[in-house]
């Protein structure tokens, strides 16, 4: 697997990509292209551009992010930023690749968030911890004197749910890295009791340029409902991977193989959704893109912009089954449905994925599914169940076929992504 | 009457189960079948409905009665 950089970085509207340079910038880099980091001299005043710009989290969720901003500068006392680079979805590439390359970009994000929502902590939280690229960057602009707030690094345990919001204020407080009961949210009470800002390394990266060209200039890219442009990774059906920066409403077949080489997408990363190919909407003139007004149509969101082309010569079912073995053992098992549920979901799926699984089986799946949704203090279960369930709408004949005690697949190489050994032990949430 | 038909519906108050606190001891369900049953595991599946008046009492035990002190009644909006 290989993971590389589309075309250099520029200033202009709407050309990508705009986050990613085409090789690491250090800070005198950094700052030659981009300039000092346009502060505003004001709690809350760089808010309303962020509003105008309709900039959306990019960790997953989408959600708006001056709303979070306003909450946080709104709040009294002691408050706290953090950038969220724990990227825990094994098969997203772009927050690394992010904060390899812009890391200035990410921290000059930090240090505007911090300023807009009054905080005066700051935190980077991100999957391989305090890396050469992050240290090398706070080193510079501690030398220069820019950074106001001084940032913590902290690494986050290879978890599943290690970037959920609560799961990582628990983990800055010293504790595991499990997900609490919301409410209150953690932009009520986070870390320590403060209010707490979280936002994606991506998210801060764009705010970063928001503050600097205008929020104008954002929405050149993207759709009106949903402006700018997004980080990408994407994987082909030759198994090649690739981040990708492209704009928000982009369609789907210029970014992902749709030839007969390719027998499904999946859209969203292990949260996400199955698409069939051909697609139905290829039918009409409703094509797909990559947004989540268009996607909604087909239960399907953009995520964390996690998007593979499965080749025809694998078995979808059994490629499911892998992934939702993984997100059973990923359960913080906190939650007596996500705990009970899950586990018999995965080993029913690799029953099915198998030859000739009994009759009741793909009953017993959808019954589950239905079972854990919505009963989580997370949306793990929730997210398990989209999952779960796409991939047996999308794999119905091959299901037919194994029913016969057949199989499609010409491949047993396993195609998407896991961590290394299922990690299940109780200390590895810290 | 309209008026304080609205009234009442806007403060009915529905159950929240903190997943999290829950063990499924299933004392709620005991208390109050017609709101609240019990998953394959145990757990409870609460009614996502306002508790109706006539219910009111019994909504307030099972509340009470949970040993794990996982079930609350809020008002609709939270």
């Amino acid at each position: 697997m290989t993971t590389t950089v589309n075309e250099p970085a520029t200033r202009h509207a709407a050309t990508m990509p705009r986050l990613l340079p085409a090789a690491p910038e250090d800070l005198r880099r950094h700052l030659a292209r981009y300039g000092p980091t346009p502060y505003r001299g004001q709690a809350g005043l760089l808010i309303g551009d962020i509003e105008a710009s309709g900039l959306t989290g990019r960790g997953g969720a989408a959600f708006p992010v001056h709303r979070k901003l306003a909450i946080v500068a709104g709040a009294r006392g002691r408050k706290v930023v953090v950038a969220n680079g724990a990227e825990s979805e094994p098969a997203s590439r772009k927050d690394e690749l992010l904060l390899r390359a812009a890391p200035n970009l990410v921290l000059d994000g930090l240090q505007l968030a911090a300023e807009a929502t009054g905080a005066t902590e700051a935190h980077l939280y991100t999957h391989h911890g305090a890396t050469t690229e992050i240290l090398r960057a706070l080193a510079e602009r501690a030398a220069a004197g820019l950074d106001p707030v001084s940032v913590t690094i902290t690494q986050a345990p290879p978890r599943f749910l290690a970037g959920q919001e609560s799961a990582l204020v628990n983990r800055l407080g010293g504790g595991p890295a499990r997900p609490t009961f919301q409410p209150p949210r953690v932009t009520e009470r986070g870390l320590h009791g403060a209010p707490t800002l979280v936002q994606n390394v991506e998210t801060l990266a764009h705010i970063a340029l928001i503050a600097r060209y205008g929020p104008r200039w954002f929405r050149v890219a993207g759709t009106s409902a949903e402006p700018g442009s997004m980080l990408t990774t994407v994987y082909q059906p030759d198994g090649k991977c690739q981040v990708v920066e492209t704009e928000i409403g982009t369609p789907l077949n210029t970014l992902l193989s749709s030839g007969p080489e390719t027998q499904a997408w999946l859209v969203g990363g292990y949260h996400g959704t199955w698409l069939p190919l051909p697609h139905p909407a290829a039918l009409t003139r409703d094509a797909l893109t990559l947004d989540n007004a268009t996607l909604g149509k087909y239960g399907a969101a953009v995520g964390a912009g996690v998007l593979a082309a499965l080749p025809s010569d694998r078995c979808g079912l059994a490629e499911a089954a892998r992934v939702v073995g993984y997100l059973a053992a990923e359960s913080a098992g906190q939650c007596g449905p996500c705990l009970n549920g899950l586990p018999r979901i995965a080993a029913a799926l690799a029953e099915l994925a198998g030859p000739r699984p009994r009759r009741p089986v793909r009953a017993d799946v959808e019954r589950w599914a239905s079972l854990v949704e919505g009963r989580g203090a997370c949306h793990h279960p929730d997210g398990t169940a989209r999952f779960v369930r796409s991939a047996l709408t999308v794999f119905a004949p091959e299901l037919s076929l194994h029913e016969k005690g057949r199989c499609s697949a010409t491949n047993p190489r396993p195609f998407l992504p896991l961590p290394d050994g299922i990690p299940t032990s109780e200390d590895d949430w810290t | 009457m309209a008026k304080t038909m609205a009234k009442t519906t806007e403060n009915r108050q529905t159950f929240k189960v903190n997943p999290i606190d829950c063990t499924g001891h299933g004392v709620c369900a005991e208390l109050l079948p017609e709101l609240i049953s019990l998953d394959e595991w145990g757990y409870p599946i609460v009614d996502p409905r306002p508790v109706p008046p006539q219910l009111d009492r019994e909504a307030r035990r099972a509340v009470a009665a949970c040993p794990a002190l996982a079930l609350k009644l809020v008002r609709r909006s939270s």
